[in-house]
Formats: C-alpha cells, structure tokens, sequence
C-alpha cells in the first residue's frame, strides 16, 4: 500500500510508571500495583481526555507473557474492566513478543481503516516483577524460538544480543563499540532523569560513563554485554486512542493535539532461523523502509526516533536499520551526538527500553505516546525541539531477535 | 589436591545448630561442584548429625532454601553442569534439579555411629571439652582413619587431641556466623596435626572462598582472645561506671561508646546478647585454664546467666532479650542490674548524653564508612578530633580504643596471631570492625 486510505490518527497517550529496580517506591519483597491496576490506570486516564467510554468504539489489548508472569489470559475481557462502558464493546488482544504494544497500534489503525471504528482505545502492559530474574529469563525465552532454549544462555536474550554485539565487535572494532555503547546508556539515564515516570528518574549516579564502562563478567552475565547495556525488568502500562478524523472530532480533541499517522510498516521474519546478518536488523530495516515509503519521507526528515533498544547495540543496530548510518557506522553517528537530545535526531528522548523501562508488552504503545507527547508539546521537562525540516518522528518496535517488527511515522496533526 | 576421596563420605555434629547448619550447607555446594561439576560416577553422603530430630526435620527446609539462592545465583555455571541433560531447559528446570539432586546426597540421624563410615567430621556442637573428648574418642576407636575438622572457638584444639587420642587426626575450623556467608575462616593447627590434614583443610577452605586466617593453637584463638578481653573490659568498665550512673545508664554508655565512638557495628553489650550471655560465659570459662595469671570470668556476667538474662536468638533469628530489649533489632530498653528490671531507654538517652558530654563534630557512621574508599581519612580526622576533647564520653572512648589495641598486640607479641595484619584481618572480616584494632589511631 502506498498511503494510507485515509486519515488515522493518534491522542491521549498515557504511561504509568515503569515499576521496578531502580524506582524508589519498588522493593522486591512488598506487595505492588498487580496488572489489574495498570490495565485500569492507562486506559482510565485516556479514556479521560477523549470523553469517556461512550466514544469508544473498540479496543485493542497488548500483551506478551501475561499468561506465565500472572498466570493470566483472555485479556480482551480486562478492557470492559477499565470502564463499564465498554461493556459489550468489541476487545481484541494481541502478542508478538516485546513487539505486542506495537501490534496493539497496528491492530487500531487497521480497525479505522477497515471502517470498523472512528476510536479505538490502544493498551499495553506487561507486569514482569512477579518472578526473580533468573525465572523471567525462562518466560522471556518465549520470544525465541524454544527449541532453541536449551543451548542458549541462562539470560536468554541477553545471550542472543550479545552474540550479536561479539559479532560487531568482531567486525567493526571493539573499544569503539563499547564507547558507543556507554554513550548510549549515558543518553538513555540522563533523558530517563527528565521524565518522572520512568524507572531510572531517581537514578543519582554520578559516573554513569564509570557504570557503562565496568569490565564485563561473563562467569555471572554474559560474554559481550554488562547489566547498563540491557533494559530492565518492568511493570507497567501504557494507553492510546487511535482514531479517524471523524473519531477526532467525536472526541472534541484539535488535530494540533494529535498525531497523525502517515506511514506503517510490519514485517515478520521466520522464528526458527538463525539471523541471515549478524550484525544487521533486517527485518527492522525492512519495516522502517516500508513506513517511511509509505510516508513519502526520506530518513532525513524524521526529527525524532523512538527504537527498540532492548539492548545497547541493538539501539546502535537500530539507527543503522532505520537508515540513519551504514552497517558498522551506528556507532560514529551515536558517538558524534546526532542520537543525544540536542543532537540531529534526539532518539529515545525519555530513556527509551534502557532509561524509561521495558514493561515488554506496554513498549510499543509507550513510544507512541512519546512521540505524540514530542510533536504535540506535551513532553515538559523531557521536551526536545522540532525542527522545521524535520518534522516527523517515528517507532521501531521489535519483538525477539528482530523478528516481529512494526514501526510507524507521524506528524503533527493539522 | 584432590578433595573427593575424602569428601566421599563427611559427617556434620550437630548439624542441626546455627553453625553446623551453615557447615552442612557449604559442604553441600562443595559436594555438589565434585558430584555435579565434575561429572563423577563415586557415591557422596552427607550425614547431617544432630540429637534432635525435630531440628534435623527444620534443618532440611534451610539447607533446601539455601541451595535453591545458590543455584539462583549461579545458573550461568549450573546450566553448564547440566548441559547434557536434554530434560532439563528451563532454568527453573535446572534450578530445581540441582537442588533435588544435593538433597538426595544428604542423610540426617541421631547416632553417633553414622560417623563410623566417614572420611571427614566436621564437629560444631557446644563449647564443651569433656563432650567433645568423649565423642571424638568413641568415633577413632570405630573409625580410626578419619579426620576431625573442628569448629571448637576457644578451647586449645590439642587438649582435645590428646584426651581423644587422635593421633594428629584433628585440625581447628572455626567459622564465623553464619558460614555461608561469613568470609573469615581461622584455621588452628595443633602441634600434632598432620601435615596431609592441613593441607586438606587449607585446600579445602580456598574451594569454598574463605579468607583463612591461622592461628596458634591458644585458647581463645585470635577472634575469641580480642572479643573475650575486650568484653571483660567493657564489664570492668560499666562497673566502675555504675558507681555513680547506676547500671542503666552504665551498660547504655558503655554500649553506645564502643558502638559510635570505635565505629563499630554493634556496642559490645549488644554483641554479648547476639552471642548470648551464656555462650560468652561458656567461651571464658574454656580459655581460663590456658592464662592462670588472667581473670578470664567476671562477676557481673556470671549473676546475669543466674538471673535468666541470657541474650542469644530465637529459631527465626530475632534477638532474645539480654542485657537490652529489642524491637526490630533496635535497643528499647536496658537491664538495670542494680534493681534486677528493665529501664526504657528514652528515660536514660538524654542523662547520658548529658554525661558523656562533648564528642566530635565530625559524625561517621560505621554503617556508610566500612565500605567508603576514603574511610582511613575519615578514620583518622575523626579520631583526631576524638583525642583533642577532654569529655567523659571522649575519655572513655580513647581509653577503650587504646584497650583493644592492646589486645590486639598482645595476640601478636605472644604469637596467637603471626602478624598485625592477621589479627586485623580477624576483626575487619570476623566482627565486621571497619578498622583493625592494631593502628595509629589509638
């Protein structure tokens, strides 16, 4: 498809806190907020600003493991739970992995555009605290292939993207790798600390560059990677309405307020293969290239990014898929400060999976709601400037090792 | 050194006490990495000795708890181990089978001849010769191979070697509570101990990580010898105190010089009630013989275990009330030993403020300091100014950091210890002291 047949848009976007280590208020041993409360927190607060549940038309529900973490499925039936109006409302729930909130956002967009709703209520949440570490790996692992579980690592997706780091280090250099890397948590804390729900905002630490650079430990971690180049371990929501211009105006929001869809792309790649590129996202490259010709737009015009980094280098391998730099040259174009926040392309300007949190099946619709926070001037102290010929953002939400992918471009509604 | 021919078949007395838990548990993970890392086809039994069934029953909930955190902690090696077990994919998989294969090498029973079948005996029960001897004796007449790795804390380990008739078949062991966490390992070579035992031991102690420490083989060894002294000091001390403060407010000063003034983790009546009134009486009462020209007894602690006012924990591991009540591990209350009933510590706090008088303006917390990079300059500035005030509080404080340094070079001057350094050591990583009790400060 080269556009899309009509307007779609996005509003009232809405994140909890991303709950975990790191928060003050998380301890392991106490109770915490279950995903009863998230799902209701997220989608309350944007149900809120679009006028209630009446003007709802679907939902749309995204999750990854609940199923394992909580013990939970048949999540469709939690929408109506947020509020009674939804009662009776037609509920869908989606999963591809860490990849879920973005196919949450997919599943919306389809909806306006199959002319089944003009307002789609969009939620996505996981809630990962409830087993130690070492068991979530086990639970995470789902996102692999499982026949593959047994001869990976103990930290299973740690152990994936670390081979693929050694790969890179491998082929363009080590010590420049990891500097690029450091450089990359360094942007993912220092924008986490202007944003209060994210899980590193209380971080206080004063070398982050020290923390970045400690040696790696491969007896207790793995061989390629240290606890700052990965995404935590995070409970949390995220909401948003995705909506026709008829929806817009049923909710009364200014199209200044939203943002506009203008290009979508998704792509699968086939879970039992081992990745053809080490070093290369390509289905990643292959979903932005989609979005982005969908869009009409060139890399160069996109003024704001928030990608999938689940790991470091896969932040780095992200800006290369995206089309930012050439493969082996991510991590030039982080370390010259086009990705920092005052820099050509501020990416993940709340902290992205490494700062903001990694609430697996909320991420995608996260960034979303950071993007429109961006363009619609709502992000307050974490706000960045757009620039006149940059005017777009864009996601990359990926699940596995780059295996489920939706990305997505915006503007500014008009 | 090859440790599985002697690990094949070990035995823990009194397996089920707070420190033979501890053994048992880390004799479990070096089992484990010779049965499970090394692949080895041989048979391994851990006999968990104790008399009481109902402990030995409780035992096995903490050695299971205990091994699942470490199988927690190392599931990048434990999966390694397991490597070849197609079954087992998960972590949780891995986790769970590790420990049920740990647990299967265990064995618990109440009679001592379950001993005879072994190559080691690890022994922690109670600070007592005459049981010991009587024990050890009954176990080389059966089982005349084997080795006694004792976890005996004060008493010369070759008196024991010579009532039992050991024949050299016995090295001390001391563990710091708990062991499985606790670093410092003293290891005490009698004269006679063999020189394979020792080596074994030593072996032994590095596979589990321990920080060794040797001693000479004189009652009280170095932790027990400073801490023995040192306490016997603050009684002298509180009594003198009493005089004219009363005991209340005696024990509470005393306590809360040697806690805040010497930077220390907890005051030294606290830490009598963390080891236990009676377990502190017992301990001098082993050493006594060995220093005939020293009182190693004093009167004070002696009436306190009459009058039940005893300290140690309950089962859970919360303090029993002692020289102080506690809540949450705070002091609420002091035992007044002049009127025999307990004083609320809010009545005495300001009084004794008030006597002790000026202290240092520079506050340091043992708490924040122990681990700070720049502690010795925090140490020193701080006790610098400690020395310059002339307070009862200051005076006292001194006085009582120039005592332990005593201490401390005694055990060096009369070769219990080889160096300062090893005394230090002791008391940095034994009593968790964020400072060794041999150094300029005092």
């Amino acid at each position: 498809m080269k556009a899309l047949r009509k307007k779609v848009y996005m509003v009232a976007g809405y994140n909890t806190v991303s709950m975990g280590t790191g928060r003050k208020e998380f301890h392991p041993k106490k109770p915490r907020p279950d995903l009863e409360h998230y799902i209701k927190e997220a989608g309350q607060a944007t149900l809120k600003m679009i006028g209630g549940a009446e003007n709802v038309d679907e939902g749309v529900i995204g999750n990854f493991m609940a199923s394992r973490f909580n013990k939970q499925a048949n999540l469709p039936a939690f929408l109506p739970m947020i509020d009674e109006g939804l009662k009776y409302k037609p509920a869908i729930s989606v999963e591809g992995a860490c990849a879920s909130g973005g196919l949450a956002l997919a599943s919306g967009i389809k909806s306006i555009l199959a002319e089944t709703a003009d307002v789609v209520l969009a939620v996505g949440f996981e809630v990962q605290n409830t087993m130690k570490a070492m068991y979530g790996a086990d639970v995470l692992a789902g996102a692999g292939w499982m026949k593959t579980r047994k001869e990976g690592h103990a930290y299973f997706f740690p152990g994936v993207f670390s081979n693929r780091a050694g790969a890179y280090y491998e082929k363009f250099g080590k010590e420049k790798t990891r500097e690029a890397m450091a450089k990359w948590y360094c942007n993912a804390i220092e924008n986490a600390r202007l944003c209060e729900t994210a899980q590193e905002f209380h971080n206080k630490n004063k070398d982050l560059e020290g923390t970045a650079k400690m040696p790696l430990n491969p007896k207790k971690f793995v061989d390629h990677l240290n606890y700052s180049d990965c995404s935590k371990v995070s409970d949390g929501a995220s909401a948003i309405a995705i909506v026709s211009e008829e929806g817009l105006k049923n909710v009364g929001i200014d199209p200044k307020d939203a943002v506009e869809v203008v290009g979508i792309g998704q792509a699968a790649s086939d879970i039992t293969k081992e990745p053809e590129n080490m070093t290369c996202l390509t289905t990643m490259k292959a979903a932005a290239a989609k979005a982005m010709e969908m869009a009409g737009i060139t890399v160069d015009q996109i003024g704001t990014v928030e990608v999938h980094d689940c790991f470091s280098i896969a932040g780095i391998m992200g800006a290369e898929a995206i089309g930012f730099a050439e493969e082996g040259k991510g991590v030039d174009f982080v370390l010259e400060g086009h990705t920092s926040r005052c820099g050509k392309v501020p990416f993940n300007t709340t902290g992205g999976l490494i700062g903001w949190g990694h609430p697996t099946g909320a991420t995608g619709v996260h960034q979303a709601v950071t993007i429109w926070e961006q363009l619609t001037g709502k992000a307050g102290d974490a706000q960045i400037e757009m620039k006149e010929d940059r005017p777009y953002g864009m996601t990359v939400n990926m699940g596995g090792d780059d295996k489920s992918l939706v990305a997505i471009v915006y503007k500014r509604g008009e | 050194m090859d440790l599985v021919p002697k690990m094949k078949n070990v035995s823990v007395l009194g397996a089920a006490g707070k420190m033979g838990s501890g053994i048992l548990v880390l004799l479990s993970f070096e089992m484990a990495k010779l049965k499970i890392g090394k692949k080895s086809n041989e048979q391994f039994v851990l006999n968990a000795i104790d008399v009481s069934q109902p402990a030995l029953v409780n035992l096995l909930g903490y050695v299971r708890s205990q091994l699942l955190k470490h199988a927690e902690k190392n599931i990048v090696e434990l999966r390694d181990w397991y490597a070849d077990k197609e079954n087992l994919v998960d972590n949780e998989d891995v986790i769970n089978q590790f420990v049920e294969d740990v647990m299967a090498m265990i064995q618990t029973s109440t009679r001592i001849e379950t001993t005879y079948e072994s190559e080691l005996i690890f022994e922690a029960i109670k600070e007592d010769k005459d049981l010991k001897v009587k024990l050890f004796s009954q176990i080389k007449q059966n089982n005349p191979n084997a080795w006694f790795l004792t976890n005996t804390s004060s008493i010369p380990i070759g008196e024991i070697e010579k009532e039992a008739g050991l024949n050299g078949d016995i090295v001390g062991y001391h563990f710091y509570n708990p062991p499985v966490i606790q670093k410092l390992l003293e290891i005490i070579k009698c004269d006679n101990t063999g020189d394979e035992l020792n080596e074994f031991s030593i072996a032994l102690a590095k596979s589990m990580r321990k920080i060794i420490v040797p001693s000479k083989d004189v009652a009280g060894f170095i932790g027990n010898g400073h801490f023995m002294r040192d306490a016997l000091y603050a009684l002298n001390q509180a009594q003198k105190l009493a005089e004219t403060e009363g005991w209340a407010k005696s024990f509470f000063m005393i306590d809360t010089i040697s806690r805040d003034l010497l930077v220390r983790p907890m005051g030294i009546f606290q830490l009598i009630d963390y080891v236990g009134v009676d377990v502190t009486k017992f301990i001098l009462a082993s050493m006594q013989p060995s220093f005939p020209n020293e009182t190693l007894s004093h009167g004070v602690l002696n009436e306190l275990f009459d009058r039940e006012v005893k300290g140690g924990q309950y089962a859970d591991g919360s303090q029993k009330d002692g020289v102080f009540k506690y809540q949450k591990g705070r002091i609420t209350h002091v035992y007044d030993f002049g009127t025999g009933k307990y004083v609320s510590k809010e009545d005495i706090e300001m009084d004794c403020a008030a006597k002790m008088g000026e202290l240092p303006t520079l506050k340091i917390y043992w708490k924040t300091v122990v681990r700070d990079k720049n502690k010795a300059e925090y140490l020193e500035k701080f006790f610098k100014e400690l020395h310059q005030i002339d307070s009862v509080g200051a005076n006292l404080a001194v006085a009582y950091g120039q005592n332990s340094k005593a201490i401390g070079q005694m055990l060096v001057d009369t070769e219990v210890a080889a160096s300062a350094d090893d005394v230090n050591t002791v008391l940095e990583t034994g009593f968790f002291h964020a400072y060794g009790p041999i150094n300029d400060y005092f």
